[in-house]
């Protein structure tokens, strides 16, 4: 009786040390993964990396500011495409959404925010660059406006949803119609929530690289016109680290960092953001 | 909780004698405001379930030459000739499906024993950057993981990993052959790491919602924690968590850029995962600027259209099964 006890304590013990050790293990690859981005990119960081353009292969020196230069734009087009459309899609759900049609729109967002980026990117080939006759940064960045979409109406709607039913019942209550409660008082007390999710948005899509493949193309020259092909630091990484020099891989380390530097500090903003405002929800 | 039924209440006014304009807008409820602003956001929701059928559409469309021209046995064949304007697309199907099958089982025991630990065993203080942590693995760009994959993962694997696995298992068919770096297993190995973190935050939500009374009775009837965990609370939320793992399985198919940077991109069908091999996403991601005759990208998009209608269809059957448990939650949808 004994032994069976203490075999059945032991198993217990075993496993509760297992499952801690997995978490251990899950922290350490981002931990490991982090380490050598620093480790590697942080010597390469310098003020030429920053101000110059990409120097022709083989020779030393060089930057990637045509390509921060160009996440920034490709990015800040997409949030101009996808934002609207996704917080109002949030704001449907959260409002309207009791409906067949809330249902819908709701399981095909979720469906959607796994579907691979890849083929939204060929999708906007045919749309976009096929009838121009050329490669845009303007296809990127509607490649990239439609996969935020599904994620900014999921987290909006949860964002309005939070709002306590007692302000919007106020406001109905004193004769205001429903659509500016709805804009006013709702999404206004909403907003900040609406925000954060808006910046963890942008920070995905700054870091996708496959739908930019056949579309913003990259571009070794600085530009700034949309209608052109564009460089971003994404498919910089990404020529930089299958390219054989030794050269390239060290550019390739530097915005690595730059750009993982980029997404943490948004994903960091907005966690304090919902901290600040709903406590340590999760 | 759903919208307010309520609609304005109509005002004391109506009932007196007053000017008629305002007090007849509100008794009809809905004024012309409320009109326009439900059609506006019924529009803009109506922009995904267009994007979708248009997306679909499109690809059909633009895949259909080569629908016609090799029929199922696109399925099967594994031969891929541009130049004789040949397609069969067997080993990229194969190589996604062995790829993501791998990475499924490194990854789902430990995003599970990432899930169990901070629901169950954690100590409070710890559960919240812990599970902050895991979560800022998804934050990763692909192109970073692929990055990190070719020249940390690969040396590693080729130092510390591949001679041991050859040691025990080098008399099977599934660890032969010369091992050159870019392999099935530096994908799967990659894939893993990039799905554990949507696996354990959904695993985690679902295990949340397992009511404490579950784990109290287990407890009282003597039960050892580890005991109340695995024979009460997991298979109570056995639905959900089957909903996290082929959640999972959803995001390891449609994995592009880091696979491509990993897996050797082979067209090849090999049992050993020493080997280089092939997926769906990697190939359109080499191959589609490359395309040069029309049928060879028509069988690109073909590829593109399987791979979007698996997912699609992994993914809906994934949703259905959470939402059984946390009902309409956009659990793993938030990015972070």
């Amino acid at each position: 009786m004994n032994a069976r006890r203490l075999r059945r304590r032991l198993v217990s013990g075993l496993m509760t040390s297992l499952v801690g050790l997995l978490s251990f293990l899950a922290v350490l690859a981002l931990v490991l993964i982090l380490a050598h981005l620093v480790a590697k990119g942080a010597s390469s960081l310098d003020w030429s990396f920053f101000t110059k353009n990409p120097v022709p292969a083989g020779q030393a020196g060089g930057g990637v500011a045509n390509a921060i230069v160009g996440t920034a734009i490709i990015v800040g087009v997409a949030a101009l495409i996808g934002l609207p459309v996704g917080i109002g899609t949030g704001l449907y759900l959260a409002e309207y959404g009791s409906g067949r049609l809330g249902w819908t729109v709701r399981f095909l967002a979720d469906v959607l925010n796994g579907t691979p980026s890849i083929v939204v990117g060929i999708f906007a080939w045919t749309w976009l660059v096929k009838p121009m006759g050329h490669f845009s940064a303007l296809a990127g960045s509607v490649s990239l406006g439609v996969l935020m979409v599904p994620m900014i109406a999921r987290t909006s709607e949860e964002m309005v949803r939070l709002v306590p039913h007692s302000l919007r019942e106020a406001a109905l209550a004193l004769g205001y119609p429903r659509w500016r409660t709805s804009l006013r008082i709702v999404a206004r007390t909403a907003l900040a929530g609406i925000v954060t999710g808006c910046l963890v948005g942008v920070a995905r899509i700054a870091g996708e690289t496959a739908p930019l493949l056949f579309t913003a193309l990259g571009n070794l020259n600085f530009s700034t016109s949309i209608g052109e092909p564009m460089q971003t630091l994404s498919l910089q990484i990404y020529a930089y680290a299958t390219g054989p020099f030794e050269e390239w891989h060290r550019l390739a380390w530097a915005a690595a960092l730059v750009l993982m530097g980029l997404v943490l500090l948004l994903a960091l903003v907005a966690r304090w953001a919902i901290r600040q405002r709903h406590g340590a929800t999760r | 909780m759903t919208a307010l039924p309520i609609e304005p209440v109509p005002s004391p006014a109506d009932d007196t004698e007053r000017p008629r304009g305002p007090t007849w807008r509100l008794r009809r409820g809905i004024n012309t405001g409320d009109r326009v602003y439900r059609a506006i956001l019924t529009m803009l929701a109506l922009a995904l379930p267009l994007l979708l059928v248009t997306l679909v559409g499109q690809l059909l469309v633009s895949a259909w030459p080569s629908i016609r021209r090799f029929g199922f046995h696109f399925l099967w064949s594994s031969v891929w000739d541009p130049v004789a304007g040949v397609f069969g697309a067997a080993p990229m199907i194969f190589g996604t499906l062995v790829s993501s099958l791998l990475a499924l089982v490194i990854a789902v025991p430990l995003a599970l024993g990432v899930a169990i630990y901070l629901t169950e065993f954690a100590p409070k203080w710890l559960r919240a950057p812990v599970a902050f942590l895991v979560e800022l693995l998804a934050a990763i760009p692909s192109v970073v993981y692929g990055l990190w994959g070719v020249f940390v993962l690969i040396p590693f694997l080729r130092g510390y990993v591949v001679p041991p696995l050859r040691a025990v298992l080098g008399w099977t068919p599934f660890v032969s052959g010369v091992f050159y770096g870019n392999s099935l297993l530096a994908g799967a190995i990659i894939l893993a790491i990039m799905i554990v973190p949507y696996i354990a935050a959904v695993s985690r939500e679902i295990l949340l919602a397992v009511p404490a009374t579950q784990r109290e009775a287990a407890l009282a009837m003597g039960a050892t924690r580890w005991e109340a965990v695995w024979t009460t609370v997991v298979p109570y939320g056995r639905t959900g968590l089957m909903g996290a793992v082929i959640l999972g399985l959803g995001r390891a198919l449609g994995e592009t850029m880091a696979v491509t940077m990993l897996i050797g991109n082979r067209h090849d069908i090999g049992l050993s995962v020493l080997q280089p091999a092939y997926t769906m996403a990697a190939a359109i991601a080499n191959e589609f600027s490359e395309a040069t005759t029309s049928l060879y990208l028509s069988a690109l998009f073909e590829v593109g259209l399987l791979l979007f209608l698996v997912t699609v269809l992994v993914n809906a059957f994934a949703r259905l099964l959470i939402w059984r448990v946390a009902r309409g939650t956009a659990v793993g949808s938030r990015a972070l």
